[in-house]
């Protein structure tokens, strides 16, 4: 939960690139007339995207300006869900999911990794400053444990060797392919599939 | 086993693609004016007859929900809201089904919508489904350069809107109404019920929530019958699921069959056993992390549909299936459990909110051996003081997993907890000012 804490250096000023400005005008038409605090949410992620993935202080007051609503009211949203960063974060964010299914599985075995080989605690940037981990909660792939999620994608069905060569990879900014590291496609049982076979032989 | 034409998700792995093209391969898409065309109470009558049962944890009557929706558009539009804010510990099925199966999931939308008379949709995924999102984002472009949805909808002349709304990572927002504060751009919070957001819900409208799964089954159940639909399971427990499969099995998966078909069964057949034998099963959490979990003895004979999981005390909740192995440490399991669920508080109860972190905290000294054989029936009646006392289900959720561990596992937390806090009177600790009070004749 650390990353709640507000970071220290905050820019002095924000406003939206062309890019954001056009993002946002579509969300918020998504909504009803007079309902346009319903896009907050995907304001702050465009916020975060613009900058660096994280947000700082002034977009959100920026955002209660244009959608019209109280400052505080950003604020709040942005401090309760837990996929706002309001500090900086790496380049490559690493999550990795600790909860009993993948856990069971040997998640911690992947913390162990990241520990050794991106920064000793969570958070904090590996020392060439492009990665940084943290633990999170079940992020929904638990079939395909241990996962986790690299900024906005999974990597499934690991084990610690698995890990270390994708994080060598990335620190050569290779992106490594998505998806599960089994050789098994998405959900299926490995070597063990019953059902559906007419679809996949088809 | 089911057979492969009785399964309603027949991309699950995705075998030929999520795109239009293919999903109308799969039969997606046909025949749906005509079932439009019926009207909308045969739409509810056929769904109330083929006992489907809401697919997102709690397993209410989908016909029956929909049918508390005013039957006319008032002064207030209506709304359908579809859950996509997947997870529970232990579920993964939604993800597939957005991914690989996103036509059946707004075919479903606009049955739905047109039965509830909504013109629009919300469906609110989970802010990190961000590329299955995208995968769904696709499909409704596709479908509304089609005209399927949209203005006049398959000519139908019924229109309907789609639109996608991610969260951010709280796992609250999937209760329906802390959805629908998220949607409205607060924070998560749960509202009161009643009233029912049936009738206030979105925005002060009438609003129907539905789980993914529930809605994609839909326009497959009106193609080919409730009478199909209600032939698969047992009565009030009928049709198909998907079970996710986790945890200490050699091949986990997601497979999609009948309610009410043996644990065992479902756990050696396709999910090629427990890692080390049946014999070497400890306990398996049926429904996701809320559900109190079931010791081997139980697991035995287990079927798995609503009503055999009430009968032994747990749930079937959204089948997500978490089997734990005798190589496990079943109180740290629990642990990590409980501490997900103090993360996971929204903080609205304070039952909730400061007791989740007291089961959490007690539970890591239990699986440290810490904690005195009394502090386990303490922890108990701390989960008696949360559960029922908070405004949504969270409080059930998070207290039903440690009650099950006490329920079927006290005597082992006992025989790791031997703490005695009481100070000897033969042993003389110079810190410990009260002393003299442990001398009997002082006393």
């Amino acid at each position: 939960m650390s990353l709640k804490k507000i970071h220290k250096d905050q820019p002095k000023t924000f406003e939206f690139n062309e890019k954001s400005m056009q993002a946002a005008k579509k969300i918020v038409s998504n909504y009803p007339d007079g309902r346009q605090q319903s896009a907050v949410m995907a304001l702050l992620y465009i916020a975060q995207r613009q900058n660096d993935n994280w947000i700082p202080l002034q977009a959100m007051k920026y955002i209660a300006k244009y959608l019209n609503m109280p400052y505080i009211k950003v604020y709040e949203v942005a401090t309760f869900y837990s996929m706002y960063n309001l500090s900086p974060v790496g380049k490559y964010f690493f999550q990795v999911c600790t909860t009993t299914p993948c856990m069971l599985r040997g998640a911690y075995d992947l913390v162990k990794v990241c520990k050794k080989k991106i920064s000793e605690n969570e958070n904090v940037l590996s020392d060439d400053g492009k990665i940084s981990w943290m633990e999170v909660e079940c992020l929904g792939a638990c079939v395909n444990a241990p996962m986790m999620q690299v900024n906005e994608d999974y990597y499934e069905d690991l084990n610690e060797k698995k890990l270390l060569e994708i994080i060598d990879s990335i620190y050569q900014n290779k992106i490594p392919k998505p998806g599960s590291y089994s050789g098994r496609i998405n959900t299926e049982p490995v070597n063990n599939r019953k059902t559906l076979l007419g679809n996949k032989n088809a | 086993m089911l057979r492969d034409e009785d399964r309603i998700f027949q991309n699950l792995y995705n075998d030929s693609g999520a795109d239009l093209e293919s999903a109308k391969l799969r039969n997606d898409w046909s025949g749906t004016k005509e079932i439009l065309d019926k009207g909308r109470e045969w739409i509810i009558d056929e769904v109330k007859s083929s006992e489907l049962r809401g697919r997102g944890g709690a397993g209410f009557p989908t016909g029956l929900k929909w049918s508390f929706a005013p039957k006319e558009i008032g002064s207030r539009p209506h709304y359908l809201v579809i859950n996509a804010d997947e997870s529970e510990p232990g579920t993964c099925k939604d993800r597939d089904i957005l991914r690989f199966e996103p036509h059946k999931l707004i075919e479903g939308c606009l049955i739905a919508s047109y039965a509830v008379n909504a013109h629009k949709c919300y469906i609110y995924i989970r802010g990190e489904y961000f590329n299955e999102g995208q995968k769904l984002q696709d499909a409704i472009d596709e479908a509304y350069k089609n005209n399927l949805i949209g203005k006049n909808a398959l000519n139908s002349g019924w229109d309907l809107d789609i639109y996608i709304h991610y969260g951010a990572g709280a796992y609250i927002c999937g209760e329906e109404t802390a959805l629908l504060e998220s949607l409205e751009g607060k924070k998560g919070q749960p509202r009161l019920k009643p009233p029912f957001p049936a009738l206030i819900g979105l925005y002060g409208c009438p609003t129907i929530i539905n789980n993914v799964e529930t809605i994609a089954a839909v326009p497959t159940i009106l193609r080919r019958g409730a009478k199909w639909f209600s032939s698969l399971g047992r009565p009030k427990n009928t049709g198909t699921k998907i079970y996710c499969i986790s945890g200490n099995v050699n091949n986990p998966c997601n497979v999609e069959e009948e309610m009410g078909i043996p644990l065992k069964e479902l756990i050696e057949t396709h999910a090629g056993g427990v890692v080390g034998g049946w014999d070497n099963l400890k306990a398996v959490i049926p429904g996701g992390s809320s559900m109190p979990m079931l010791p081997k003895e139980i697991c035995d004979n287990m079927k798995m549909d609503f009503d055999t999981c009430v009968e032994n005390k747990t749930g079937l909740g959204t089948a997500g299936i978490v089997v734990i192995n005798n190589d496990q440490d079943i109180i740290k399991c629990m642990a990590r459990i409980a501490r997900f669920y103090k993360h996971e508080s929204c903080g609205q109860c304070t039952p909730c909110r400061e007791g989740s972190g007291w089961m959490w905290r007690m539970l890591e000294r239990m699986a440290a051996g810490e904690a005195t054989p009394d502090e386990v029936d303490m922890l108990f009646d701390v989960t008696k003081q949360i559960e029922g006392h908070t405004i949504c289900a969270f409080g059930e959720g998070s207290s039903w997993p440690v009650q099950g561990l006490i329920r079927h596992f006290k005597d082992e937390i006992i025989e790791r907890n031997k703490f005695d806090p009481v100070v000897k009177k033969d042993q003389n600790i110079p810190y410990l000012v009260d002393q003299h009070l442990l001398e009997k004749e002082n006393a």
